[in-house]
């Protein structure tokens, strides 16, 4: 059984349509690519699995059961975890107040949380005290990839996780993320339009085009980020 | 020297004063942006119930620390979930729905009670200070202001609830991807401030007495203190009542109360026309 099945998903902002067909599956531990021009739909197919799009149509399906009419914190508390586009960070408050607000809803203890966290992004240990608004573009998306983890959700929603962040980050990120994929049971839908990225850490990727969702690109091709490019129409 | 420490009491008592005033007001407008135009009833609400209470039998400070903010409390909670929850967001609704409220609530008042002053004698006295005395009562004041400033601030700074409240605050959609219930987090965040203006209200009640219109008087001393002090929830309630309380009281030392009244206008003018975010949208911005 799929951990995440996403079945004829329809959305709209309003009466604006977003999604016309969405349709796609995640097994447990699985690393899922959606891979996509701007405007396609790929933040809207994230937002809609966390309830924060109206559907109009369709089902998610989560562990066996679907997700119709719950609350997006509802939907975390049963195990799913967004990283936003843009981070979104509480500017405010520190670093550690951020890893904290990932923890404070449940009852565990927070400091071995935080310091698991720690060890997975060392960069941001001397930055503790520092006001999330005052981070970098890249120290924020640690910070935000980070607050999501201390949750331990069974499925993490990566949205556009490279987006204005500069090089070597985006080799930590990615080198971590493998690590996460390699140790741990978390399982991951990465939307993407970085191809290297999503192509060296995916294990399926799927195409959308237009709000619709129902190709996967073939599994030779994956290693080859040309081939991915033509088989998206990115090159000519 | 008497007078000059007389006068540096009556003006401690005055900040007292506003930041009492205004504190429930600036936990509903600082952590929701939700204008509560009813403050002024909820105040008169919380001095009603102390005055009530006390006259049928109760114990003053449990009428007064007790039952007020309880009542009030639970009052606010019935208008967020009633009222406030539909509005989120819509600023100008929520401030008519809420002015439609304060209309109910001194109507209401006025049908059950009449449209008399009731009171209390104020409890402890006076103490001589020189050939000036001053009620002890106003030390209380100091003292409860001082409370609820202390205790907002390590709630907010020191606890998972404030922790969440913040989180909510500045970004509640991101809130909820982390499992924050955010509609529980503005009902008690409702309620709270509600029982903050009721407590409010029961220790301004020996001092004011109590009239169901009574709210129109401080309403606007309320919102004014609020506004001059900005975003931040504390920093700014405590600024804007230290400078705003300071003039004022100065100014009726030495000219009278209704010179006292249009300083106190007349800073806040001059300070949102130089700082029109408020002092904390300029310094201490960081702060709570």
């Amino acid at each position: 059984m799929s951990l995440l099945e996403v079945k004829g998903l329809k959305a709209s902002y309003g009466v604006v349509p977003a999604l016309h067909q969405v349709d796609f599956n995640v097994n447990a531990g699985e690393v899922v690519g959606i891979l996509g021009h701007n405007g396609m739909g790929k933040t809207t197919t994230l937002r809609s699995i966390m309830g924060f799009v109206k559907v109009t149509d369709g089902d998610i399906v989560f562990e066996g059961q679907s997700l119709k009419g719950l609350s997006v914190n509802a939907r975390a508390r049963r195990g799913l975890g967004l990283v936003p586009q843009g981070r979104m960070i509480f500017p405010t408050l520190t670093v550690r107040e951020n890893l904290e607000s990932g923890i404070a809803t449940g009852k565990q203890p927070m400091e071995p949380i935080i310091d698991e966290m720690l060890s997975l992004f060392p960069r941001l240990e001397r930055l503790l005290d520092r006001a999330g608004g005052a981070l970098s573009g890249g120290e924020q998306q640690l910070l935000a990839l980070a607050r999501c983890l201390c949750r331990k959700p069974k499925l993490m929603l990566l949205d556009e996780p490279t987006e204005g962040i500069q090089p070597s980050i985006i080799d930590e990120i990615s080198d971590t993320l493998k690590q996460l994929a390699k140790t741990t049971d978390i399982t991951i839908v990465l939307v993407e339009q970085n191809l290297d990225f999503i192509t060296g850490l995916s294990d399926r990727v799927y195409a959308i085009s237009n709000g619709v969702l129902d190709r996967q690109i073939p599994e030779e091709q994956l290693k080859d980020s040309r081939a991915v490019s033509e088989f998206m129409g990115f090159v000519t | 020297m008497d007078y000059v420490l007389i006068i540096l009491l009556e003006m401690l008592r005055a900040v007292s004063w506003l930041v009492l005033l205004a504190s429930g007001l600036a936990i509903i407008f600082g952590m929701m942006r939700v204008i509560n135009f009813a403050h002024g009833e909820f105040l008169m609400l919380g001095g009603y119930i102390t005055i009530m209470t006390h006259n049928n039998g109760v114990p003053l400070w449990i009428s007064m620390l007790i039952l007020a903010p309880l009542t009030v409390g639970i009052f606010g909670i019935l208008v967020e979930r009633l009222v406030i929850r539909h509005l989120y967001g819509r600023i100008i609704d929520s401030l008519l729905a809420t002015w439609g409220l304060s209309l109910l609530m001194i109507g209401g008042v006025t049908l059950v009670f009449g449209n008399t002053v009731q009171g209390v004698s104020t409890p402890f006295g006076a103490v001589s200070i020189g050939e000036y005395s001053i009620p002890l009562y106003n030390f209380v004041i100091i003292g409860f202001a001082a409370a609820i400033m202390l205790a907002t601030w390590a709630v907010l700074k020191f606890t998972k609830v404030g922790l969440v409240a913040r989180a909510t605050m500045q970004n509640p959609d991101m809130a909820e991807t982390l499992g924050v219930r955010t509609t529980w987090v503005y009902m008690a965040t409702f309620g709270i401030g509600s029982a903050v203006t009721g407590l409010a209200g029961g220790l301004l009640a020996p001092l004011t007495g109590v009239v169901p219109s009574m709210g129109v008087n401080f309403v606007g001393q309320s919102f004014i203190t609020v506004i001059t002090g900005g975003a931040s929830m504390i920093a700014g309630t405590l600024s804007a009542s230290t400078l705003l309380g300071t003039v004022s009281q100065g100014v009726t030392f030495a000219s009278g109360p209704v010179y006292g009244d249009a300083a106190l206008l007349l800073t806040a003018l001059v300070l949102l026309r130089v700082l029109p975010q408020g002092i904390t949208g300029r310094i201490f911005k960081k702060s709570l």
